[in-house]
Order: structure tokens, then C-alpha cells, then sequence
């Protein structure tokens, strides 16, 4: 039986280096591209600032570089994500072609913003991550694969292994990122909690056991 | 051994286990703004799901409004339609609006104010300024779109239990040292990065002694030290602010729900993965002058050299100068500052405003300053003007604006232009974060940003304070 196409797996592409740590939210999507009620235009709008000037001329940065063009695995540093809970922020970057992350940390909301989109976020040492960073530099056109099964990023010939939170993993392998379905499940349960916690019925439940 | 009050929250609200190793989380308190939720509902749509507990959703609109006139439709088309699409998914799903109403404000100040912030609860909300609520003994945290969506279907979340720091702060702070000087010094100290993966515990003698509202000012700030979650364990403080709120219970019922709130608070054998500790006395008016809010130095300081900087640290610390253009081992006092906004989540409640104003009163914004107050919410408004406060902020030149997050993040009309320098009030130093890709925020309490708007460069406030300062102590 085929695999459902929520399966995330082993997730193959070339390298776009964006180095720098603590890379907030409000530098991967600017609050102004928040006043849009969907995400679909979100694409185009990523690094904005640092993209184009003030006249809306590009300016030299990674995703404006020939050579990283059509590249689908962003490498990246320390903390990357930080700051506001947007999930415009990975929305942003998965319009525009990014299908994975790999780097030495990620903020925890970006990084469960990406879990719920299918994107893995994963986990490599700070040596490692200066290393796949160089080695993309040098040959852009480089195939990286991201394994999630075998926990390995591999950059040509060259392997270097990564960790990431195992619900995550877990989710993305077995294709339930979209949680939605697997939470309602639960709705009898979700029901029966939902009496057990005093403040949801005026406390007066306690009253009465006590 | 005891357990923290994230341990008895957790087992309270814990639904089930889930195949991914996670635990599901039931929600007891869901917060939606006008820009994190109309991709939500409308996937709700699109599944043909409905909300599963429309009575534990309430909504508001902070980010967008325009606060110099909130007359409809507003002036930006963008906006319009985003106040247009949560008026009409709160009336669609029978979720308590209060955008239209004399409750309108930031949600993380009417949560509290409305008493819908309760200890010992679960809350979330598609903000990450959602730590605030912690102040008053709760678990909240922010939450991306698609966790908005799986809350309002199910009211539960897929979450894994995080560690739990305890921050005990000693002794007491200063004369003229307030809850934001605190946080921004305990981010400069563990690092923005040094809480993911941790919830954090505050407490000891110089947390137990601040008023709540303090408190939600420390607690906001926990995600800008990579914290998700703070928390500050219920106390009498808590009880007696929660006492007479309209979604508080009242007379036996009080009672009750004041025992079960004590209840939760961390046992006193509870164990915790790490303490960091911190002397209340050794903390002083705290400025940020970099592009993330752990970089930031005492008001008597200089800036950091990069050559002295931890290695992991020079990069940023080099980005930051090249974004800024300050110099290295500059003194932060007498850095000129263009703009002073006064507001925010963090800083826009009533105590904030009256803080700012001791120092204004009778004082002149400098002419090379543009300075604005924003309440964070009508009803700070309301009790601001009750005082008598707009009169001594106008009287001084700020001018005096309606409720919202407006210069926080400028996704209003609110906006630095060019390289304006902005001491701010806010919670966010970043790039671009104040509407000017060149602008530059400097983080402090709302009485230093008044001083910074007097004095037109940054000062230590507590010369502006008769109590406090030096000569004029009383």
C-alpha cells in the first residue's frame, strides 16, 4: 500500500546557507505582511527587508543568490526563529520552496510552527552546521539528503548526524504532523477531562466533592 | 517529593498520551487576536470542523487597530478586513467578542483585567506574549495558526512537558528598580536562547514583594529569554487581585476557588531541573541598545567591546553594531533618542502609566523627541483619565492615543521612519520590529522611557524621582 504524501521521510534537495544566529521572526517575515487574512501571497515576502532596499531593489543576501536558486534545505545557525509565534514566519519560507531546516537550534515555537506544517527542523552540532554550511558554499549545486529515519543529514559523500524532539520525528515519519484528526479522536476523553477541571464549571464540582 | 505547579497543572489537564510521545493537553482558557485567526477558522471551514468549546474562546483586537481614532471602517483597507473577518468568525461560532465593546484591548492586558486569567489554568493564545499570564499561577504559553486551529476543534493541544527552571531573585530590588529592569537583567544574564526547552519558575523574596502587575510585566518577557512559559506561584498577592474581577467567582464560590488556586502553587520539596539564582540589590534600570533583548546593559554601563564577548556571542554582538551604529564601549547614558513609546503588553497597564507620569509631571518632552502613550487597554484608559493622567502627559507633549499594541511591532499606523532611535517600552528590540527596517529600539521601563523623552537621550530616572533619586530622597 502506498504511503500517505503526509509522510516526511528522507527529504532530498540542495543547501541555501543563511548564516547568523538569533534570526527573529520579524526579520523572516516583517509585521506588515501580517495584515493579509490567508497565507497564500506569504512567499514572497520572506527576509523582506533584507532582501530589497527601500526602493524594492534586491540586495545581496543567500535568497537572493544565483547560486542557491531552486535550493529547498536552509542551513542555518543558533536559535533560528526566535521571537513571535507566527507561524507566517515557515509559512513564508515553505512558499517559497523551503522544505526543510537544518541547524544548531531553533526557538520552540518556530520550531512545533514547522512540525505542523511537514517541515523538519533538525538538530546538529555547531561544528557540523559551520561545516554543511561551507561545504554548500563551495559547491551550491551539492545534494543534501535529510534522513529522519536514520537521524543523518548526508551533503554529498560526507554524513553528519543531527537530533530533533522524537514526538516530532515520530509525527513527521508517520505522517500525523496534522494533528487535528488524531486529537478529535480523543473527544470522549477530551469531554470527560474537561468535568474533572474545577474553573470549567464555576468550581462548583469541588464544592460538591469536598 | 513535591511537584511544581507545571507538574499539577500538566496532570490536571493531561487528556491522554498520544502515539507520538506527546501528551494531550486540555486547554482551559483560549485567547484569539484579529492576526492569528482567520487562517485558523477558515481551515476549520475547510474541514467542516466547528469550535468545540465556544464558551472557553474569547477574542479581541489589539495588533492592527489604529489608536489615534478608532472609528469604522479604519483607513487601512488590510485592517478593515481583518477586524471584518474576527467580528464575523466570533459571531459565526458563538465566541464572546470584545473588540466592539468598553473591553477592547491588548489581550494579554484584558485577560488578566477581566479575571479571565485564572491560577492553575491552561491557557494559549497565537501570541508568545501569552507568558504573560503565567504572573497569576498559570501555564500559557504561544501557539502557532495550526495550534489555534487544533484548539478551537478540539480544545486541546499535542504538547510535550518542559523542564522547569526555578529564577529565585533574593533580597530586594532598589528604589527606582522595577520588575522590567528585572527580566531584561535576567535575560542579559542565561541568554535569549538559555530557556528553550524550560518553563520558568520566579520567585523568592524580590518576586513575592511585587504587585501584580509587575509580575505580568516579568512574565511577559519569558519568551524573550527563550522560555515559552513563566510562571509565578499564587500567592495572597494573586487572591487579592483576582477578587471582584467579572469572570472570578464571587462570595462561597470565591472561597473555593481561592483554595484550589493555592493548591497548585509549587510544593515546597518540588524539585526542579536547574535554579539560577539572582541578588534583587545588585540589579540596576536596565537599557537594551542591541538587536535581541538580552543585549542590553545596566543604565550606569557601557557597551560591550566585541573582542571581550564569549565567542558564541561576537556575531551577534557584530550584526548588532552594524545594524545600530553605536559605538563599542560607549556609555548608554546620553545616547540621543528620537521617538519614546510608552505601551505594550508589557508595559501598557495602569500602574506603567502612573510610574511614567511621576516622572513627566510638570516636565517638557525634549523638541527633538516625539513621544506617544499608549494605553494597553479602555479600561487603563478609563482609570488613566479617572487620575488625571492624560492632562500631565499632553501638558508635557506626549501625545495620548487610544488602546492597542501600536508601536510594539507597527502593524498600525504607529511607526519609527529611518534610523529614529525609539526608547520604548516594549518587549522587542529586533530589526524592522518598529515599523523602520533602519530603526533602532532601546528597550527599558516606562519611566525611563519618559525620562529618555524629557531629556531627549537615555538617563537613569531615578534622578527624575524626588523619592529615589540621590539629592532629593525623602
Amino acid at each position: 500500500m502506498a504511503e500517505p504524501t503526509s509522510v516526511r521521510k528522507l527529504i532530498k534537495g540542495r543547501g541555501i546557507v543563511l548564516p547568523g544566529d538569533d534570526i527573529d521572526t520579524d526579520r523572516i517575515i516583517p509585521a506588515r505582511y501580517l495584515r493579509l487574512i490567508t497565507f497564500e501571497e506569504l512567499g514572497k515576502y520572506a527576509f523582506f527587508d533584507e532582501r530589497f532596499d527601500d526602493a524594492g531593489k534586491p540586495k545581496p543576501h543567500p535568497l537572493n543568490d544565483p547560486r542557491f536558486t531552486g535550493g529547498s534545505i536552509l542551513l542555518v545557525n543558533r536559535n533560528f526563529g526566535c521571537g513571535s509565534s507566527r507561524e507566517h514566519a515557515p509559512q513564508s519560507l515553505m512558499r517559497m520552496g523551503i522544505n526543510a531546516f537544518v541547524g544548531e537550534s531553533f526557538a520552540e515555537i518556530f520550531s512545533g510552527n514547522c512540525t505542523a506544517l511537514g517541515l523538519p527542523a533538525v538538530r546538529v552540532s555547531h561544528d557540523d552546521a559551520l561545516r554543511l554550511q561551507k561545504l554548500v558554499e563551495s559547491d551550491p549545486t551539492l545534494e543534501l539528503s535529510v534522513d529522519l529515519e536514520a537521524l543523518t543529514v548526508m551533503a554529498g559523500r560526507q554524513k553528519v548526524t543531527f537530533t530533533m524532539p522524537d514526538p516530532d520525528r515520530r509525527s513527521l515519519v508517520s505522517g500525523t504532523w496534522d494533528s487535528t484528526a488524531m486529537l478529535l479522536a480523543n473527544k470522549d476523553q477530551i469531554v470527560a477531562a474537561s468535568k474533572r477541571i474545577p474553573y470549567l464549571h464555576g468550581f462548583a464540582e469541588s464544592k460538591t466533592a469536598s | 517529593m513535591g511537584r511544581t505547579l507545571l507538574d499539577k497543572v500538566w496532570d490536571l489537564h493531561k487528556v491522554d498520551s498520544l502515539p507520538t510521545g506527546q501528551d494531550q493537553l486540555f486547554i482551559g482558557l483560549h485567547l484569539v487576536h484579529e492576526v492569528t485567526s482567520p487562517q485558523a477558522f477558515q481551515a476549520l471551514a475547510d474541514r467542516g470542523l466547528t469550535v468545540l468549546f465556544p464558551n472557553r474562546t474569547f477574542a479581541t483586537v489589539d495588533h492592527i487597530v489604529p489608536t489615534d481614532g478608532q472609528r469604522r471602517p479604519f483607513a487601512d483597507e488590510l485592517a478593515e478586513q481583518m477586524m471584518s473577518a474576527i467580528e464575523k468568525n466570533a459571531r459565526a461560532h458563538g465566541i464572546l467578542f470584545f473588540g466592539n465593546t468598553d473591553d477592547q484591548g491588548i489581550v494579554h492586558i484584558i485577560g488578566p483585567e477581566l479575571g479571565l486569567t485564572q491560577p492553575g489554568m491552561t491557557i494559549a493564545c497565537g501570541d508568545s506574549h501569552t507568558s504573560t499570564h503565567g504572573a497569576l499561577g498559570s501555564i500559557a504559553f504561544g501557539v502557532g495558526t495550526s495550534q489555534i486551529r487544533d484548539i478551537l476543534a478540539t480544545q486541546t493541544l499535542s504538547l510535550s512537558r518542559p523542564k522547569v527552571r526555578r529564577i529565585e531573585v533574593t533580597g530586594a530590588l532598589a528604589p527606582g528598580v522595577t520588575a522590567k529592569d528585572l527580566i531584561i537583567r535576567i535575560i542579559a544574564d542565561l541568554g535569549v536562547n538559555g530557556g528553550i526547552g524550560y518553563a520558568y519558575e520566579y520567585g523568592g523574596p524580590a518576586v513575592s514583594a511585587l504587585p501584580m502587575e509587575a509580575r505580568l510585566t516579568m512574565c511577559n518577557m519569558s519568551i524573550e529569554g527563550g522560555a515559552r512559559a513563566g510562571y509565578i506561584n499564587p500567592d495572597s498577592v494573586t487572591i487579592e487581585y483576582l477578587k471582584g474581577r467579572r469572570f472570578v467567582p464571587s462570595g462561597a464560590d470565591f472561597d473555593t476557588a481561592a483554595r484550589f488556586w493555592k493548591s497548585m502553587a509549587s510544593d515546597a520539596d518540588a524539585s526542579y531541573a536547574d535554579t539560577h539564582t539572582l541578588r534583587g540589590d545588585t540589579i540596576e534600570p536596565m537599557v537594551s541598545w542591541g538587536i535581541n533583548p538580552g543585549q542590553a546593559v545596566g543604565v550606569s554601563g557601557r557597551l560591550p567591546r566585541v573582542s571581550d564577548a564569549r565567542p558564541a556571542d561576537k556575531d551577534a554582538l557584530a550584526k548588532a553594531y552594524d545594524h545600530t551604529g553605536f559605538e563599542q564601549g560607549q556609555a548608554i547614558q546620553g545616547l540621543p533618542v528620537d521617538v519614546a513609546f510608552i505601551g505594550s503588553c508589557t508595559n501598557g497597564r495602569i500602574s506603567d502609566l502612573r510610574e511614567a507620569a511621576r516622572v513627566v509631571k510638570g516636565r517638557k518632552v525634549s523638541p527633538r523627541v516625539k513621544a506617544l502613550v499608549v494605553p494597553g487597554s479602555r479600561a487603563v484608559l478609563r482609570q488613566a483619565t479617572n487620575e488625571g493622567l492624560p492632562e500631565i502627559f499632553r501638558a508635557a507633549g506626549f501625545e495620548w492615543r487610544d488602546a492597542g499594541c501600536s508601536m510594539c511591532l507597527a502593524m498600525n499606523p504607529d511607526k519609527l521612519s529611518g534610523r529614529q532611535v525609539c526608547a520604548s517600552s516594549s518587549n522587542r528590540n529586533f530589526i524592522g520590529r518598529q515599523g523602520s527596517p533602519h530603526g533602532r529600539t532601546l528597550l527599558m521601563s516606562p519611566a525611563m522611557a519618559a525620562a529618555a523623552a524629557i531629556a531627549g537621550e537615555v538617563v537613569d530616572a531615578r534622578q527624575m524621582l524626588p523619592a529615589v533619586g540621590g539629592n532629593g530622597r525623602s
